[in-house]
């Protein structure tokens, strides 16, 4: 019985965000920094204003809807100045060091969902 | 419906306005900098160029005033800026102080007059598709940062227009003066695209497009730049 409902968790467990993991890379300066663009509520750094303050998406988006925006924003507006975080294909001139890379990896993004949702 | 309109809205807007210089979004720190030619750091390279033009080139050209307002230019269908024409007489290394110094010291000659008036919009096509086009990792064209986002925060730095006025300038960043291409290399670098060589068609169209674009600016060089 525990092992049936461990293997039917199983899926869930391997696509669960890490919210911790999440919020390094969304606060850090790495590849994914939605701090240049966004304000992030308990940011140390000084957040951009590009993109709408994150504040309160935890209530606003769905965990589908938020991986789907950061994975390719454009599917929701063409002319979105947001970084496709998770795609690869159709890009012009990308430097050979990032060619056929995703800015964040799948998992790396349910980690990024999984902080935003704690954004209430 | 509403938004198409507010797009048109948009456009007109950005098409319409004025341009405005690198200087107006900069600190008041930087703009005290470029003010003085007593504390302006670019002002050594202009000093260096004057003395490599006084022992290289002064016994052809008599005076350079006016000349950098004429480019870039288009010469027999090919885009063409002062390093370019440098280079040809002289080929200096991109980026070497020679270089930097001759074409600063040329662009300081022909400070406060306008940068693109020379140019007819349709010298500038080839450099518009490329201002317009997305690359590199990042996905994004010129336009998505500096049209319509000028003067918002990208963390903690204030966004420009992208204007190319005040180059060869002096940027805090390189601690020393650099070219226009440079800049433009450095966005790339940014988002993740391949970088241009110097002298390529692809940064030597985007500056032809950019004097257009940003024409009536006067001449800054040396600019003190972030």
């Amino acid at each position: 019985m525990r092992l049936a409902a461990l293997i039917l968790a199983l899926p869930l467990l391997a696509h669960a965000g890490d919210a911790a993991k999440g919020r390094e890379i969304a606060m850090s300066g790495g590849d994914a920094n939605c701090l240049l663009c966004h304000a992030i509520p308990g940011a140390a750094r000084p957040a951009g204003n590009i993109g709408p303050p994150l504040s309160g998406i935890g209530s606003r988006a769905s965990a589908e809807e938020l991986r789907a925006r950061i994975a390719d924003a454009s599917r929701f507006n063409p002319a979105t100045i947001m970084p496709p975080y998770g795609r690869t294909d159709d890009l012009y001139q990308v430097a050979p060091q990032y060619r056929g890379r995703p800015l964040l990896l799948p998992e790396e993004i349910d980690d990024v969902v999984s902080f935003l949702l704690t954004l209430k | 419906m509403r938004l198409a309109w507010l797009l048109v809205l948009g456009v007109y807007a950005t098409a319409t306005a004025e341009p405005r210089s690198g200087l107006e979004y900069s600190s008041a720190e930087i703009r005290k900098l470029q003010a003085s030619d007593a504390e302006n750091p670019g002002m050594l390279w202009i000093d260096l160029g004057a003395k490599v033009f006084a022992e290289q080139c002064a016994s052809c050209h008599a005076s350079m005033k006016g000349v950098a307002a004429r480019y870039p230019r288009r010469v027999n269908g090919k885009a063409v800026n002062l390093e370019a024409m440098i280079r040809h007489r002289t080929p200096f290394a991109y980026e070497s102080d020679e270089l930097l110094g001759l074409t600063a010291y040329v662009a300081h000659e022909s400070r406060g007059l306008p940068i693109g008036v020379h140019l007819d919009h349709r010298d500038v096509e080839p450099g518009r598709e490329e201002y317009f086009r997305r690359r590199g990792q990042m996905n994004l064209a010129c336009q998505h940062c500096h049209d319509g986002n000028p003067g918002r925060k990208l963390g903690a730095e204030t966004l420009s227009e992208g204007q190319p006025n005040g180059y060869p300038a002096y940027r805090l960043e390189w601690q020393k003066v650099g070219s226009l291409e440079r800049r433009l290399r450095a966005c790339m670098f940014g988002l993740h695209a391949e970088l241009p060589a110097y002298g390529s068609e692809l940064l030597l169209e985007l500056e032809l497009y950019l004097a257009w674009r940003g024409r009536g600016l006067p001449i800054e060089t040396p600019a003190v730049r972030r």
